[in-house]
């Protein structure tokens, strides 16, 4: 039994309520933060803990803290991205349904260490029923005087709201979701200056996952250097795993990280092995963007040593035997899965998804879709798995924002690892040529 | 700008606003604009007109095309008119593991329509759209604030007769979620 830090309290009744959270030890971190630390102690906490930031792309927390400009008299802001979109990922939808003021929580305590007066959290549109639960949530938060004017008599103040988004995935990407938050299109900026200069409303902000700030609950409660005990390496503390796809327990598990991912999938504790009594083919361990691969390589890296549930050990190999930990989307696909025609759909959702601002992008994941879309229906060339292949590359690093190698990486890895897959789907009439 | 002189919000959706508005520094109140299109969306009849895309202006007091190029932005803003019950079903990796496409297919003969195409009596909208964020309850759909989970044809069966029952239209901003049969 590994440990939890994050959702150990999920299945509490009213769990969700301020008095149940209370009983269980809730808020000790607010008043431990601003009646005993420093805004710097608390981001120098958060630099000890090594924590990363869980939304996928990793980047040590307390860094990217620290990175905050701080000029006299500018606002400085705090958002939440609870845009949750990649597919496959679910966890933290999990997290603000069952335990909504481990975020409200995470949210003050973040806020006082950087500063910031007013903090948003942006939920996608699509969960509008949870944006409900934290706006519960956020109320008993402010009548026991835990936000609003001089919280705990500390002179502190602090306002926190919730902000729909209505379908987008690009506003995931941090300045894409500042954009929307400022009532636009969801294009993504560029970039330099970063938020951390001008951010929301060209104040200096800091965009962090839901995940991320939950954590940084149980970091200030029992310390920096206690959190970086938990985990392995580098890849301190615990991480929310999403498991989706031919398992036979679908659901979020918090896990050590540096679990055996052998252990994740067939362990009763956790997916419970494959479906149907079935072998797994391949899985795709950290979200949709991230690549996927065949289930030796999934459980041993090309060295021969197992596969780990951690950053470093996820993307050992780099692209070429390994993947990335990601946003802990897990996806597991049995031995009768079609690799080609889930890659279809992946195709289709980034083409859908893309802001059209890049053209590589814009055009490129049009065209993928397209060819995509040929070979799973039996019309494609012989020329295409080549021609795939060489529009991914040129997608890839040749856009503003992550969103171009993110629909890239899935279409390389499963050609790389499945190549024969794709050829078996074009008409033997076309291979003839 | 047309004139919006047709239409205009209840008293309640307008206190709504004002209190939406007010969480932003002066002068930011454009950021209101994606919160106030839910709400104007929920109001006017399940989509944005012109018409209510004008008024939604007029209240943000900002220009009409900066409504425009955000409503046509968002997947779930809605440019034309839709049935009472829109049903988004996600077909997405996951989604599509667990047999989407079949779910798709089953509603689509149920309905008698095809994803993008709403039902003669205006009950029911179909669309096939991109990961909802619920691949561990896959496959499923959304319908107003609702997810509907672990879906199978006779789950999805039940779910038309009872949504064709109660008859009403369901947004996005609905607050009974989690109604799952």
């Amino acid at each position: 039994m590994g440990k939890k830090l994050l959702i150990h309290n999920d299945k509490v009744p009213g769990i969700h309520t301020l008095e149940v959270y209370r009983q269980h030890g809730g808020y000790a971190s607010v008043e431990k933060a601003l009646k005993t630390m420093s805004p710097e102690a608390i981001v120098e906490e958060v630099k000890k803990s090594g924590l990363r930031g869980r939304g996928g792309a990793g980047f040590p927390t307390g860094m990217k803290w620290s990175f905050l400009a701080k000029p006299e008299g500018v606002a400085r802001y705090l958002v939440c991205n609870a845009d949750e979109s990649e597919p496959g990922t679910f966890k933290d939808r999990y997290l603000m349904e069952k335990i909504p003021h481990a975020l409200v929580e995470g949210m003050i305590t973040s806020s006082f260490a950087l500063g910031a007066k007013t903090s948003y959290i942006y939920i996608r549109g699509e969960y509008f029923y949870v944006a409900r639960i934290l706006e519960a949530a956020i109320a008993e938060a402010y009548a026991a005087g835990f936000l609003g004017k001089n919280i705990l008599g500390t002179g502190y103040d602090l306002d926190l709201y919730v902000q729909v988004g209505a379908g987008a995935y690009i506003c995931g990407e941090e300045t894409a979701l500042l954009e929307s938050l400022e009532g636009k299109r969801g294009n993504p900026r560029i970039k330099p200056p970063f938020p951390a200069i001008a951010g929301l409303y060209g104040c200096p902000t800091v965009v962090n996952n839901v995940e991320t700030i939950a954590a940084v609950v149980p970091i200030i409660n029992m310390g920096g250097e206690e959190y970086a005990k938990i985990g392995i390496g580098r890849s301190t503390g615990t991480k929310l795993i999403s498991a989706s796809g031919h398992i036979n327990k679908p659901g979020v598990y918090e896990i050590e990280l540096g679990l055996p991912v052998e252990e994740f999938i067939y362990s009763d504790e956790y997916c419970g092995g494959i479906w149907k009594n079935k072998k797994m083919k391949a899985c795709i361990p950290g979200g949709s963007s991230v690549p996927i691969l065949p289930t030796e390589l999934l459980l041993k890296t090309a060295a021969g040593e197992p596969r780990l549930m951690s950053y470093e050990s996820l993307s050992d190999g780099g692209f070429a035997t390994g993947s990335m930990l990601g946003s802990g989307g897990f996806i597991v696909f049995d031995e009768d899965t079609n690799i080609a025609e889930n890659l279809y759909t992946f195709t289709r959702f980034y083409h859908h998804e893309s802001c059209g601002q890049c053209s590589p992008c814009r055009e490129g994941t049009g065209w993928m879709e397209k060819i995509a879309h040929r070979i799973v229906h039996g019309h494609g060339k012989a020329s295409d798995i080549d021609l795939l292949w060489d529009i991914q590359k040129r997608i890839e690093g040749n856009t503003i924002c992550p969103l171009g190698d993110a629909a890239a990486w899935p279409v390389a890895s499963a050609i790389r690892h499945f190549r024969a897959e794709f050829e078996a789907m074009i008409p033997k009439t076309e291979l003839a040529h | 700008m047309s004139n919006p002189v047709n239409i205009k919000f209840s008293d309640a959706s307008l206190a709504l606003i004002q209190n939406i508005m007010s969480r932003y520094p002066e002068g930011k109140q454009k950021s209101a604009l994606i919160p106030v299109l839910h709400i104007a969306q929920a109001d006017f009849d399940g989509w944005l007109s012109p018409q209510t895309m004008d008024l939604v202006a007029s209240v943000l007091k900002i220009q009409s095309v900066e409504v425009y190029e955000v409503a046509s932005f968002y997947s779930m803003f809605h440019l034309a008119p839709v049935g009472n019950c829109v049903f988004d079903v996600c077909r997405t990796s996951s989604c599509w593991s667990r047999g989407a496409d079949n779910i798709i297919a089953h509603i689509g003969k149920r309905l008698g329509i095809k994803p993008g195409e709403t039902t003669s009596d205006g009950m029911f909208t179909l669309k096939a759209v991109e990961c909802l964020g619920s691949c561990g309850t896959a496959p499923m759909l959304q319908c107003g604030a609702s997810f509907h989970e672990n879906l199978t044809p006779e789950k999805v069966d039940a779910l038309i007769d009872s949504y064709r029952a109660a008859g009403t239209r369901r947004s996005y901003t609905d607050m009974d979620y989690k109604n799952t049969l």
